[in-house]
């Protein structure tokens, strides 16, 4: 292979470069803030750090801030993004395997309900939801984030997708005459087959759960049940009265956003085969 | 994204000889598969009807009722609804707040969605070029935005911007440039800049598997024919990745006009950012702070339908583009 021109290179490098510090900077400009103190937050320049950096202390004020109000809500958002996300890989598994291999009436108006769902945004639904949950007196518990978070349309989208092409129907027909039960067809070899896609849903809705603040918001009004984001915003409403908010909020954000950062260049391989599956085989 | 190539149907049953025992085999099987598939498809559906349809089915009837009161002047007394019409609409449509954050809307993703593409199409194609070096590293700064939620993007970004802490207001200052990013006409910008920052590197990589897909030999084909890297960007690269542009496209249209976050996030920082500033922002405060639930359930049907109507007509749209196009 011919290696372009020199002049090529370097502006190719120089124009990465400048995107890489433009979604860069934000994210040191808060790792540098976690260490400091609310009068160094506004008293020292923001790129730098302050003399005194203190990152654990900081951290632990976070943590241990109004009885550990923090870790509350961090186990919050651990619980509704991962037992959601669990739920929903399973059901939109389950929907995903009967809409590509088993045909039946109605087939066809149930997917194109489930496209129709895809597009219709989440937030027009969460207000409406509200008023229903609301109704039925669902509203301001652990239900109410939970249950619509395991539905989802565009998993079923990608699980049928994908069973149809990774599923062979010579296999299902194999083990049904060996007598095995349709559920256990489902559970020992749909699974196994469609794990890619599976792990693609799981985080594709773990990410979106644990990213959802509109939903948490109109549901919940009880600060025990608030996933860190609307925790995190709650401190910013009051910040202007108690200025040590700020720093928390500051330190709160870097706790949060670490587990979530480490884990999408961890999985960087799983979105990428993801979203090739939903896209380019159309 | 056409709807046929979406929903493949499946040949199924394996051929049997006798006619006879065919039929009874096939009554049988598709009574088992009946059964089977509603097993695995009724939990889904059963949860997707309370969470999609119902609250549809629902908010559709309450933006048809109003509230009134039995009382003398409407005050006092017991409630009841009583059925309005479309007069919720009607309300709705001529509240000039409500349009005003519908057209705001409409600008930020007239002006931030193909900036956000393009720019998401460039780093694509560079880091997919030849000539680019440590792609594993730019990709995975690329797209460490999408990792941060939506509200500690906001959060953090409104540091950014917020006199007093904000390190690029003090560099701007020291360089004699007078900077206000929550101003009444900035912040729209300021706001596209957050969406932007989070969602170019999702964008990037959804281009990126495109490319991928794309067998190696064209380009090599292109390279010994003489195409310019440009060239072969141009007129190989592009028309390939049109689909995933497509949908990225699709997606960022709903995306903006669920805008909510970031705005409800700025609104402490910048007097500029009314209850009204997006529609959603507006259903929201219609429905907790002026405690009017049909209203709020008629902005909400609203919005459901620009946006059904705006995604599937530029679905329409880039369709029958490429069908002309042959």
């Amino acid at each position: 292979m011919t290696r372009p021109p020199v002049r090529y290179r370097i502006i190719t490098a120089s124009l990465l470069t400048v995107a890489a510090i433009y979604f860069l900077v934000p994210v040191y400009w808060l790792i540098v803030s976690a260490t400091k103190n609310s009068a160094d937050l506004f008293g020292t320049f923001g790129f730098w750090f302050s003399e005194h950096p203190h990152p654990i202390d900081h951290l632990v004020d976070v943590l241990t801030y109004d009885h550990g109000i923090y870790a509350r809500w961090f186990a919050n958002s651990v619980l509704y993004a991962g037992i959601g996300a669990v739920c929903a890989t399973l059901l939109s598994g389950a929907a995903g395997y009967a809409l590509a291999k088993f045909p039946f009436r109605g087939r066809e108006a149930i997917f194109n309900a489930v496209l129709a769902g895809v597009l219709i945004p989440g937030t027009a639904l969460a207000l409406p939801l509200y008023f229903l949950f609301s109704s039925m007196g669902l509203s301001n518990t652990y239900w109410a984030v939970l249950i619509p978070s395991v539905v989802s349309p565009f998993g079923v989208y990608l699980c049928r997708i994908y069973a149809a092409a990774a599923v062979p129907d010579s296999l299902l027909e194999a083990a049904r005459i060996d007598g095995a039960g349709e559920a256990r067809i489902f559970g020992g070899l749909g699974l196994r087959l469609m794990t890619p896609a599976l792990v693609t849903v799981f985080l594709f809705q773990f990410v979106h759960i644990w990213n959802n603040y509109f939903l948490p918001l109109v549901m919940l009004s009880d600060s025990d049940l608030y996933p860190i984001q609307l925790g995190l915003t709650s401190w910013t409403g009051y910040a202007d009265r108690q200025p040590v908010l700020y720093q928390y909020t500051v330190g709160g954000a870097f706790l949060s956003v670490v587990p979530l950062m480490v884990l999408m260049t961890v999985l960087q391989r799983y979105w990428r085969t993801g979203l090739t599956e939903g896209s380019v085989k159309s | 994204m056409s709807r046929d190539t979406l929903s493949r149907a499946e040949p199924v049953t394996p051929k049997q000889r006798a006619p006879q025992r065919r039929q009874r085999r096939a009554s049988r099987t598709e009574a088992r598969n009946r059964r089977a598939a509603a097993g695995f498809v009724l939990p889904f559906l059963a949860l997707f009807g309370l969470c999609f349809i119902a609250p549809i089915v629902y908010a559709v009837h309450q933006s048809l009722y109003k509230t009134e009161r039995t009382g003398p002047l409407g005050l006092g007394g017991r409630e009841h609804e009583a059925f309005a019409g479309l007069a919720n609409y009607a309300h709705a449509l001529s509240d000039d707040r409500f349009l005003t954050g519908f057209g705001r809307v409409l600008l930020f993703g007239a002006v931030q969605i193909p900036l956000m593409i393009v720019l998401a199409t460039t780093l694509a194609l560079l880091l997919e070029s030849a000539g680019a070096r440590g792609i594993t590293f730019f990709r995975s700064a690329f797209f460490l935005p999408y990792g941060v939620p939506g509200v500690i993007a906001s959060i953090l970004w409104g540091f950014l911007y917020v006199p007093g802490i904000s390190p690029l207001v003090k560099i701007a200052d020291s360089i004699g440039w007078d900077v206000d990013f929550l101003s009444r006409g900035t912040v729209l910008w300021s706001i596209a800049n957050i969406v932007t920052w989070q969602f170019t590197g999702y964008n990037m990589l959804v281009l990126i598997a495109q490319l991928k897909a794309v067998p190696g030999e064209l380009y090599e084909a292109a390279r010994i024919d003489g195409a310019t890297a440009w060239q072969v960007a141009r007129h190989i690269k592009l028309p390939l990745i049109r689909p995933a542009l497509v949908l990225t496209c699709v997606f960022s249209i709903i995306g903006t006009l669920q805008l909510f976050a970031e705005p409800m996030v700025l609104r402490p920082l910048a007097s500029s950012i009314d209850s009204g500033f997006t529609p959603n922002l507006h259903a929201y405060s219609e429905a907790f702070v002026g405690n009017n639930q049909h209203v709020a359930a008629a902005e909400a049907v609203l919005l459901a339908l620009v946006a059904c109507v705006l995604s599937f007509g530029f679905l329409r749209l880039v369709g029958g583009r490429a069908k002309e196009r042959g």
